[in-house]
């Protein structure tokens, strides 16, 4: 069957590709894992193209709440209007605000909806989604009418694991895990992202990257979204192979590092492994 | 079709259910995975795995339901202990596995079927498992049968992956063995259990709309409209570390670390301490300033009440009189034993634990930590992701 493959600028392993379209063909939301920066959102908006779906985003904070993705009744503006005495507060439907969700049942094409990073939310969050993503319907108390999907949309979750998801609502999802990934797939990813690159200074890149990753102890490891940005300012300073070349990463600091490490802990710990390594040496 | 499966991964204690069994049928039918035993794969492991923690136990699983291959042992290269030997997957097994010089050297042993004939003669003889050696079948020796060896014409047995060249099956690769449960205690694992201590109360900033207020203030206004807010719930739960260090801490370091980090960034009323083996009358925030900057434990007990939760982190290990008797610290004159100072804590701190980086395993070789774990009345956990989420049930109560 045709579907989601990968594309020039998105590189998708086989096993990601089987999830979005097992997803796609069952209708059932896709929850993706995996560590931060590996393209789990952007695999929503590749998703989206490749179906040629409208994308619908829908991104969670931490005082987010269920509801506001359906919609939400504005009380305030309403007992405003009628102190005013507006003729429309006799209408309750005038103050009903429409939510993402809302706004992808009611379209007239399938959509892709992303609900990002839903672990952010309170705990009861997905709890709180289980019917409406399981049916794609929901009923609105004030208006007494019931929203259903012209078109179930395909649902992407990602999560970035900062709380365990409910069994109830894992149940009802596909799921994929995001693997960092190996050199040969990241090689692809670096030249789909920078098709001019010089060879050399992506291949020295790509070592320097993993020797980095290597580093026992580091807080937080750079994954592919740092890579790509460290190759841009690599670019952009037109800095040669060769000033990458036989830098063991235990030995230097590298070049431009601020796009790779991204706290004072890790950039400590590497000047004094510099250090070490150095005298050592 | 494929229920053997499902009961298989549920025995391994991967949460697979009734619901993700016929999802896996449904996307079957719907043609997801189109004949190819890898899309298969793929597909049942999105379907049926829904934790990452379990990808390791569910590929483990899969090769030995698909495979017929004995159940994985226990222990890191699971799976040695040979059981039953499925002379047909033996064959294409070595089939597989042999370079056509290797076969023409098989041939010089008398051939395929003398070397199966020798190797289930040798299994009927030997008894219980074996390690190195150049007869018996077992691991990294040198005999023709067994795993992780040098001889060309060997037949792997039970091996998972294959140490020269590229496995044969995705699912061999075993890739996620470090996602398995219990394996590292990352920050984040310790946040998610932490975050089980949350209570929520408002407090702050009123940014939400409080409706029977704004009611009671509409009516008391004559109904002329006046909104009344309320500050937005969040957690207040207020924690108190006292952390253990140095001694024999040292090689805790990192797993107190990562707790340290992990409740600094989840709590908003966070205070720590630190003391060295039990906690007596003086407690210190930096430790590199501890000779100088000591602060008397009575000044935390009247700093902090006892709405605070305490939790103490230390490996208990130590001599039973740092605990028992009077002048027992190691550093310094103590005027009454730890045990008096525990109690006057945990007396003041009621709900409180006590955090172990020791496994619970090796508790009962020290004395001393059986004698605070009798003072903590057994609230004392491991240091590790179980061990924080029985804390926490335990602290929230």
């Amino acid at each position: 069957m045709s579907g989601f493959k990968s594309t020039e600028r998105y590189i998708a392993s086989r096993d990601l590709e089987v999830a979005v379209n097992a997803a796609v063909a069952l209708q059932r939301p896709l929850l993706v894992k995996g560590e931060p920066g590996t393209g789990k959102t952007v695999l929503a908006h590749e998703v989206a193209a490749a179906l040629g779906h409208p994308l619908v985003e829908w991104h969670v904070k931490s005082t987010t709440k269920a509801q506001q993705g359906l919609y939400e009744y504005d009380a305030v503006s309403r007992l405003r209007d009628s102190q005013l005495g507006d003729p429309k507060v006799a209408d309750i439907a005038n103050y009903i605000v429409r939510g993402k969700l809302w706004d992808a049942f009611e379209a007239d094409r399938p959509q892709v909806v992303l609900i990002d990073e839903i672990d952010k939310a309170d705990i009861e969050f997905p709890n709180d989604l289980l019917l409406e993503l399981d049916r794609m319907q929901f009923f609105v108390y004030e208006t007494r009418q019931t929203i259903a999907a012209k078109h179930r949309p395909v649902v992407i979750i990602t999560s970035n694991n900062e709380k365990e998801l409910p069994d109830a609502f894992l149940r009802r999802c596909f799921f994929h895990y995001i693997r960092f990934p190996d050199r040969p797939t990241m090689e692809r990813i670096v030249e789909a992202h920078y098709p001019g690159l010089q060879r050399d200074l992506a291949r020295e890149a790509l070592t320097v990257f993993f020797q980095v990753r290597d580093v026992p102890g580091l807080r937080k490891k750079p994954a592919t979204s740092e890579l790509l940005d460290w190759l841009k300012l690599l670019m952009i300073e037109d800095l040669p192979a060769e000033a990458l070349r036989s830098q063991d990463a235990k030995l230097v600091i590298p070049p431009l590092h601020g796009a790779l490490l991204k706290n004072e802990q890790d950039v400590h710990l590497f000047e004094r492994l510099a250090f070490l390594n150095r005298r050592g040496g | 079709m494929f229920a053997q499966f499902v009961f298989a991964l549920r025995d391994a204690g991967v949460p697979a259910s009734v619901t993700e069994y016929l999802t896996l049928l449904g996307a079957m039918r719907a043609g997801v995975a189109d004949y190819s035993v890898e899309d298969f794969y793929y597909l049942s492991r999105s379907a049926l795995v829904k934790d990452e923690r379990h990808l390791d136990r569910f590929d483990r699983v899969f090769g030995q339901v698909f495979r017929g291959l004995e159940a994985p042992a226990e222990g890191e290269d699971g799976g040695t202990a040979p059981r039953a030997l499925p002379e047909e997957w033996l064959r294409r097994m070595a089939e597989k596995h042999l370079t056509p010089e290797e076969r023409a050297q098989v041939e010089a042993l008398g051939g395929f079927d003398t070397l199966m004939e020798t190797l289930r003669q040798r299994l009927a003889e030997q008894q219980g498992r074996h390690q190195g050696g150049s007869k018996w079948i077992g691991t990294a020796g040198t005999s023709p049968f067994g795993a992780y060896g040098y001889n060309p014409e060997g037949v792997r047995i039970g091996q998972d992956t294959s140490r020269h060249r590229r496995a044969a099956k995705v699912w061999d690769k075993r890739e996620f063995r470090d996602l398995d449960d219990g394996v590292e205690l990352g920050t984040r694992n310790i946040k998610l259990a932490l975050r089980r201590l949350r209570r929520f109360a408002r407090e702050g900033a009123a940014t939400e709309l409080d409706m029977p207020g704004t009611i009671r203030a509409t009516a008391q206004n004559a109904g002329s409209l006046d909104l009344k807010m309320v500050p937005e719930r969040h957690n207040a739960v207020k924690v108190l570390l006292f952390l253990d260090v140095g001694g024999s801490m040292d090689d805790h370091v990192r797993a107190s670390e990562e707790l340290f980090s992990a409740a600094r960034s989840e709590f908003k009323h966070l205070a720590f301490y630190y003391f060295h083996n039990c906690p007596y009358e003086r407690v210190w925030q930096h430790n590199a300033r501890r000779r100088d900057a000591t602060i008397p434990t009575e000044q935390v007990i009247r700093t902090y009440g006892p709405d605070y939760r305490a939790i103490f982190v230390g490996d208990a290990t130590m001599s039973p009189y740092e605990i028992a008797s009077p002048g027992g610290s190691v550093e310094h004159w103590n005027d009454e034993p730890g045990a008096a100072w525990m109690a006057r804590l945990l007396g003041h701190w009621r709900r409180s634990a006590w955090l172990n980086p020791v496994p619970r395993a090796e508790w009962g070789f020290t004395q001393s930590v059986g004698m605070v774990r009798h003072l903590m009345e057994d609230r004392m956990y491991p240091l590790t992701p179980g061990g924080l989420d029985e804390m926490t049930r335990e602290l929230s109560r």
